[in-house]
């Protein structure tokens, strides 16, 4: 039997808590035996003040219990006191169904509860039931808030339609944000969002910017469908992240024009064979 | 280095946040307030705390300035009583939320019943909470209104060390201090305190529990109320150590009561606080390119020179 979501979060935080752990431990079988959310607003208000805002402390055991228990969860920069009220909501059994007190509890949040509350998304009951919070979290223009929905996060991945996951993936180009940390990057890509995302970069470009080349790995395996070629090309001559990332979408592309590229970046090419050259580590120094 | 411990945010453009995070203000307390015109939805009240406790955090953290909240019921507004019913369920919520240093501003306008009743039921609530009390004075019938509030506030036993007493002049700020209340002083052009008589009251009472802020909100204000009087006074041979007193450390000192505000904040920021959504000291990040002349800079200008009075 696998150890579930709850019971890693409640061990975690206890072990963590130090002379707060009974009060903690205490608390967690108190709302699981139902309570009102009064208590539970006080115990989310005393959380930061009583356990501290410090990181949780996770070993790599610890993560791969986490990704176990729900596979894609990365607890890693979760806070002792974000985790302890992410626990809290899961053992959490109140009056109401848990969307309408969810709803009620981010209409009400501070800044720093807010990204706590989304972090924990995937992993509440009935998770579908919370999309549109979700959607107004992904609408923030607190780049903090929409990365805690975005990254490390596989909510996004598991219940978004196909429209709110490309348009997920676009805002955070937009913002400047990273795709790595997006949670099902690879397996959720699709031609339309390679489509969306060539238009985009033919408009950075017309506009005599930059575009972050973690994008073409979205495009890479729709090259052909969306005529991609002249675009990775011109992407192969650009600077060296530009260059490794050009070569690993042409990589994924797979087809014989993408082969013909790929033959005049020889370089790049066999440093990705060698595995020196990945998505998270696209310039030769860092993968050196 | 300086505490702006009075300031409406929401009021106020980013030219206003760069201008003051150039002028050495590292953090700020703003306070819940009446908006300019009344909110006639308990639902509209809420939206408004909840900005206080989220975006407005955020957008002061973009320029490298923490940002701090009271939470209250105004006097203005406890005159609705339906209305007031209605936040007074959501305070306690609020009150409990990260960085929020005091209940306030509280106090009376015109010294109604429903006044005097919202305000007793928020000191019941800050005793509870343990958190420290803004008091807003009456513009009108103003020594009398502060005697009052004071009176108020021992009758419903709070300890005066744990309540700060703002818009003081010249005529409210004895009996204040004598009875053991921080003494708030609003640089606020043509309506509350100007800082060349604020200089005065500094060399007439020193720093001890005096605070200075800019109370800048919709009116005409000065979101740079706090660094220009500290200029002033130091122009004007107050003590560097009575300076820093009334601008930056007896704020510090009540507001750092409710323990959820402490000089590591900005002192000792992480690089980029995701959690917190704090930008440390650059405003810089996210693509925006450094810019040679800064509005800030100019701002600044006004800290020299004729631009410095504030009357």
């Amino acid at each position: 039997m696998t150890v579930t979501c709850f019971e890693l979060l409640r061990d975690w935080t206890c072990r963590q808590a130090l002379d707060q752990a009974d009060w903690l431990d205490e608390r967690y079988a108190a709302f699981s035996r139902g309570a009102n959310e009064q208590d539970l607003h006080l115990f989310l208000g005393l959380a930061p003040r009583r356990l501290g805002k410090q990181d949780l402390i996770l070993s790599s055991e610890d993560l791969a219990l986490a990704n176990l228990a729900y596979p894609g969860w990365n607890p890693s920069g979760w806070s002792l006191d974000g985790a302890a009220r992410v626990a809290a909501l899961l053992a959490f059994e109140g009056p109401r169904p848990f969307a309408a007190m969810f709803q009620d509890l981010v209409r009400t949040a501070d800044a720093h509860e807010l990204v706590t509350l989304y972090r924990g998304l995937a992993l509440y009951p009935r998770p579908a039931s919370l999309e549109f919070e979700v959607g107004e979290g992904l609408r923030s223009n607190m780049r903090a808030v929409f990365e805690s929905i975005v990254h490390h996060n596989p909510y996004p991945r598991d219940h978004f339609d196909e429209h709110r996951w490309n348009h997920m993936v676009l805002k955070a180009l937009f913002i400047g944000s990273g795709l790595g940390a997006i949670v099902g990057l690879d397996e959720r890509a699709n031609a339309e969002l390679a489509r969306i995302l060539l238009d985009y970069a033919q408009e950075r470009w017309a506009a005599g910017r930059q575009v972050n080349p973690e994008l073409w790995r979205c495009v890479g395996p729709f090259a052909e469908r969306v005529s991609a070629y002249a675009a990775l090309q011109r992407a192969l001559a650009g600077t060296p992240a530009e260059r490794g990332a050009a070569t690993l979408a042409l990589i994924a592309a797979d087809t014989p024009v993408a082969r013909d590229l790929l033959s005049t970046a020889p370089d790049t090419t066999a440093l990705a064979a060698d595995g020196r050259l990945d998505w998270n580590h696209l310039t030769l120094q860092e993968a050196a | 280095m300086f505490i702006d411990p009075h300031a409406h945010m929401v009021s106020r453009t980013t030219d206003d946040y760069e201008a003051m995070a150039a002028a050495g203000i590292v953090a700020l307390v703003e306070p819940a307030f009446w908006v300019g015109q009344p909110r006639t939805f308990v639902g509209t009240y809420v939206d408004y705390l909840s900005s206080l406790v989220g975006w407005e955090r955020f957008r002061a953290g973009q320029f490298g300035i923490r940002h701090y909240c009271t939470i209250g019921l105004n006097s203005k507004e406890a005159n609705n009583e339906a209305l007031a019913e209605g936040v007074m369920e959501w305070l306690p919520r609020f009150a409990m939320k990260e960085g929020v240093v005091a209940i306030g501003e509280i106090g009376y306008d015109e010294q109604t019943p429903l006044e005097d009743k919202y305000f007793r039921a928020q000191l019941t609530l800050a005793k509870e909470l343990g958190l420290p009390v803004m008091v807003h004075t009456p513009h009108r019938d103003k020594k009398r209104g502060t005697s009052r509030s004071m009176d108020v506030c021992e009758e419903m036993g709070l300890d005066p060390s744990w309540v700060v007493i703002d818009h003081n002049n010249e005529e409210t700020v004895r009996e204040t201090l004598d009875r053991g209340y921080w003494a708030g002083f609003s640089i606020y052009p043509s309506t509350k305190m100007g800082n060349a008589r604020m200089v005065e009251l500094l060399k007439q009472y020193g720093g001890d529990r005096i605070i200075v802020d800019s109370a800048c909100d919709w009116g005409i204000s000065d979101c740079l109320g706090v660094p220009k009087t500290a200029r002033l006074a130091l122009e004007s041979g107050i003590a560097e150590s009575v300076v820093r007193q009334v601008t930056y450390e007896n704020a510090l000192t009540v507001y750092g009561k409710s323990g959820q505000m402490q000089a590591s904040d900005w002192l000792n920021p992480p690089p980029i606080d995701q959690r917190t959504l704090f930008e440390g000291n650059s405003i810089l990040r996210g693509g925006r390119d450094p810019l040679i002349e800064t509005p800030a800079r100019h701002r600044c200008d006004s800290l020299h020179g004729d631009d410095l009075l504030i009357e």
